[in-house]
C-alpha cells in the first residue's frame, strides 16, 4: 500500500491550518489592544442584526449590482465549501469521492450539480468584478487610498477565485468515473470534451493534478486571508454582532469627563481632599484616542473587517466634495497602524516600545478628521456595521481636550458656549428677544 | 409685528402654578439666528392656533452642548447638559420639543445617561400628532401645486430614522411632493453637521451645500422645505450661490404649516 500522498496531504492540512490558527491568535491580540467596552447588552438583538446583516446580506443589495453579484459569490463560496469536506476524506483516508458511498446516487449527483452551477456563476461574478475594478474603473475602487497593496489585493483575491472555480471543474470534468456516472456532472460533462484524446492515465494525472492544486489552493487562501482586506468573510459576522445598537445619532458620553464634571459642579466637593484610605491610584486618563491603544477593541475589529469596498467614502459629503476625509482611509490607517502595533510587539518579546509613531498625524490628519460632519452617511452605507465616525470623533477629543488644537472658529465658538450659553456671543438674558421682534 | 404670540416661561407658569403639557426647547440658532427666529415664531403660531399647553425656559435656557461635543469637547459638553438637565429636572419636565434636530438628538440619546429623561420630539413628529388628533387644521390653498422637495437633516433622518413624519406633514398641503436623488437614508448632509456650521470648511473643489442645493434644482422645486435651522442656512445660501433665489424658497415645514 502507498500512504505518500495521505501523509502529504496530512501534512498540508495540518501546516494550512496551524500557520492560520497562529495568525488568529495574533489578530485576537491586537483586537485585544483596544480598550475594554461594554457590548453584553440586548444579545437576541445582536444575534439578529448578525443574521440579516451578514448572513442575510440585507445592507449588500442597497446597491444592486454589486449586492446581487456578491450574494452569488458568497453562496457559492459557503456551498462549494460542502466539497471541500469530501476532499478532506478522501485526502486523509484515500478514498476518491466518499460522498458517493454514503449517499445515494441522485442525491449526491444533486450535489455536485449545484457545486458545478454555483461556481459557473462565482466564475462569471468575479468575472464582472474584475472588469468593475479594471475596465469600468469605478469611481470608488479608484481613490487616493487604493493604489499598490490595497488595489492589488482586489484584484488577488479575484484571480483566486478564478482560478479555484476553474481547478473544481477541470477536476470534475477529468475523473472518467464521474463522468461515467452522468449524474450531477451538468457543467463539466461541457468541459469533457476538451480533453478528448488523452490516455486514461493522462487524464488521472490531471484529475489529481487538479485536486491537488484545488485544495492546496484553498489552504493558502485560507492563509491569505489575515494579509488581505478579505478578512471579512470571517469578521463580517462578529462584527455586525457587536455593532451598535444605539440611534446613529447617539455618540457615548465620556465616563471619565462625566466624573470630573460632576466633581467640579458638586458644590461640596473639597477639591484638596485626599483620597480615601485604600482607594486605587487615579490613573490619569486620556481623553480621546491618538492611537490605536486608545481605540475600543471594537473599533479596531471593525478595521479588520473592512473590504475597502468604498461606499461609505463614495456617500461622505467631504470626500465628494473633493475634502481629503475618506472614510475608508479611516479604516485602512486604522488597520495599518495596528498592524505595526502588532509587528513592533512580536519583535520585542511581547512588550510595545514606543515607537515615536502614533494613529494621529502619522497616518490619519488633523485636516481630514475636522472635514467631518458627522453626518452618518458612512455608518448608514456600511454593508457590515462598521462605524468609522467613532473613530474620528473620539479622535478629535483627544485634538481638543488634550491638545486644544481645535480651529480657531471653533475655539471661539467654544468660548461663546462657555461664557453665554450659546455657539454665539449673544447674551443670554436675551434668548427670549424674538418674542417681541 | 402686529402678531400677537403667546410665549409663556416656565418661570412664569411656576408662579402661576402651572405645568404646562410641553416644554418648547427654542435652542440657540431658534433665539439668536435672524433666519431661524422666523422658524422659532411660525411654530409658536402652530402651537398657539392648536392651543398647546407649553412653555418655553427664556433666559434660562442654555446651549445643549451637541455642537461642543461634536467638536471633540466632552468636557463643554457635560457641563452644559449637566446645567440643563438641572433646569429642567427641577422644573420636572416631562415632554420637549424642539425645531432643531441637534437638540432633538442631543437631548433624546445623549442626555438620559446623565440624568435627563424626558419624551423629546422634533416638531415636525409634534406637528404630525397634532393634525393626527384634529387639533391641527391645515388650509390648503396656500402652497397648492407647488413644487416641494424635502431636504432630510441628518440628525432627523440617520440619525433618529425619522423620515416619515415631515412628509406625512408636507403631504397635508395639498403640493407637489417631488424626491431628490439621494433622499431618506441616502440623502447627503447639508455641509452645516459636526460643527462644520461655525467653520471654514476644509479645502476641497465644492461646498457641500453647492453640492446637496444641486441634488434639490434637479427636481426643478418652487420650495426647498427643510426642517432645521442650520439645513436651511446652508441650503439658502446654497440657492443664493446658484442665484436662483428669485425663483426657489427655503422654507422650514413648521412655516409652511404655520403660512397655511
Amino acid at each position: 500500500m502507498d500512504y505518500l500522498p495521505n501523509i502529504l496531504f496530512a501534512i498540508a492540512l495540518v501546516l494550512g491550518i496551524g500557520f492560520f490558527a497562529k495568525n488568529v491568535r495574533k489578530l485576537i491580540r491586537n483586537i485585544k489592544l483596544g480598550q475594554d467596552v461594554d457590548v453584553s447588552d440586548n444579545k437576541s438583538q445582536r444575534w439578529k442584526n448578525m443574521a440579516m446583516i451578514a448572513l442575510g446580506q440585507s445592507k449588500m443589495v442597497k446597491r444592486p449590482i454589486a449586492g446581487i453579484l456578491h450574494i452569488v459569490v458568497y453562496i457559492g463560496f459557503v456551498i462549494i465549501n460542502i466539497e471541500v469536506l469530501e476532499i478532506i476524506i478522501d485526502g486523509l483516508f484515500g478514498t476518491h469521492r466518499i460522498g458517493l458511498s454514503i449517499l445515494p446516487q441522485s442525491v449526491y449527483g444533486f450535489l455536485i450539480g449545484s457545486f458545478e452551477i454555483l461556481a459557473v456563476g462565482v466564475l462569471i461574478s468575479v468575472i464582472l468584478f474584475w472588469i468593475r475594478r479594471n475596465v469600468i474603473k469605478l469611481k470608488r475602487f479608484l481613490s487616493n487610498e487604493m493604489t499598490g497593496w490595497p488595489k492589488n489585493d482586489g484584484n488577488i483575491i479575484l484571480y483566486f477565485e478564478v482560478v479555484l472555480m476553474c481547478l473544481f471543474l477541470v477536476m470534475n470534468a477529468t475523473d472518467t468515473s464521474f463522468q461515467e456516472l452522468n449524474s450531477g456532472n451538468v457543467i463539466s460533462q461541457y468541459i469533457a470534451p476538451l480533453f478528448n484524446g488523452l490516455s486514461e492515465g493522462s487524464l488521472h494525472l490531471i484529475e489529481r493534478g487538479a485536486w491537488w492544486l484545488h485544495i492546496v489552493g484553498i489552504l493558502i487562501f485560507l492563509n491569505y486571508l489575515y494579509y488581505s482586506k478579505h478578512l471579512h468573510i470571517l469578521l463580517a459576522f462578529p462584527n455586525t454582532y457587536y455593532g451598535s445598537l444605539k440611534p446613529k445619532g447617539e455618540f457615548n458620553n465620556l465616563d471619565a469627563v462625566t466624573n470630573e464634571v460632576k466633581l467640579m459642579m458638586d458644590p461640596n466637593a473639597d477639591p484638596f481632599a485626599a483620597p480615601a484610605e485604600g482607594a486605587e491610584e487615579e490613573v490619569p486618563a486620556k481623553f480621546g484616542a491618538s492611537d490605536v491603544q486608545d481605540l475600543n477593541w471594537v473599533q479596531l475589529l471593525n478595521a479588520y473587517t473592512c473590504t475597502e469596498c468604498g461606499r461609505c467614502t463614495s456617500s461622505c459629503p467631504a470626500n465628494l466634495t473633493g475634502k481629503k476625509l475618506s472614510p475608508r482611509k479611516i479604516m485602512m490607517d486604522t488597520r495599518d497602524r495596528l498592524e505595526e502595533v502588532g509587528k513592533n510587539i512580536d519583535a520585542n518579546n511581547g512588550t510595545f516600545v514606543d515607537d515615536g509613531k502614533q494613529l494621529l498625524g502619522d497616518y490619519i490628519t488633523n485636516e481630514e478628521l475636522w472635514a467631518c460632519t458627522t453626518c452618518n452617511a458612512c455608518v448608514e452605507e456600511c454593508p457590515v456595521s462598521i462605524n468609522p465616525l467613532s473613530i474620528i470623533l473620539d479622535m478629535r477629543r483627544y485634538l481638543v481636550m488634550e491638545q486644544s488644537a481645535a480651529p480657531t472658529e471653533l475655539n471661539n465658538m467654544m468660548t461663546n458656549i462657555e461664557n453665554n450659553g450659546a455657539p454665539w456671543p449673544y447674551n443670554q438674558m436675551d434668548r427670549l428677544n424674538w418674542k417681541d421682534e | 409685528m402686529s402678531e400677537q404670540l403667546k410665549v409663556p416661561t416656565m418661570a412664569e407658569c411656576m408662579a402661576e402654578g402651572k405645568q404646562p403639557e410641553v416644554l418648547f426647547w427654542v435652542g440657540s440658532a431658534g433665539s439668536y439666528d435672524d433666519r431661524a427666529k422666523k422658524i422659532t415664531k411660525a411654530f409658536v403660531r402652530i402651537l398657539n392656533k392648536a392651543n398647546v399647553d407649553f412653555a418655553v425656559l427664556g433666559s434660562e435656557e442654555s446651549c445643549t452642548g451637541d455642537v461642543a461635543k461634536r467638536a471633540g469637547n466632552e468636557f463643554l459638553f457635560q457641563m452644559q447638559a449637566m446645567m440643563n438637565i438641572e433646569v429642567l429636572n427641577a422644573y420636572e419636565i416631562k415632554n420637549i420639543v424642539t425645531c432643531d434636530p441637534h437638540s432633538f438628538n442631543c437631548i433624546k440619546n445623549e442626555y438620559p445617561s446623565l440624568g435627563g429623561n424626558y419624551n423629546v420630539k422634533h416638531h415636525t413628529q409634534f406637528i404630525k400628532e397634532l393634525i393626527d388628533s384634529g387639533k391641527l387644521k391645515v388650509q390648503q390653498h396656500t402652497y397648492k401645486g407647488k413644487r416641494i422637495t424635502f431636504h432630510d437633516p441628518c440628525y432627523l433622518g440617520r440619525a433618529n430614522n425619522e423620515y416619515d413624519a415631515p412628509r406625512v406633514v408636507l403631504s397635508t398641503l395639498d403640493a407637489n411632493l417631488t424626491e431628490m436623488k439621494r433622499h431618506r437614508a441616502t440623502a447627503l448632509c447639508c455641509g452645516a453637521g459636526g460643527a462644520q456650521m461655525f467653520k471654514e470648511p476644509e479645502k476641497g473643489d465644492k461646498d457641500i451645500n453647492v453640492l446637496r442645493t444641486e441634488d434639490a434644482l434637479e427636481t426643478n422645486p418652487d420650495i426647498i422645505a427643510t426642517g432645521c435651522p442650520y439645513c436651511n442656512t446652508m441650503m439658502t445660501d446654497g440657492v443664493k450661490a446658484k442665484e436662483k433665489e428669485d425663483s426657489i424658497t427655503v422654507l422650514d415645514v413648521a412655516e409652511l404649516i404655520a403660512n397655511s
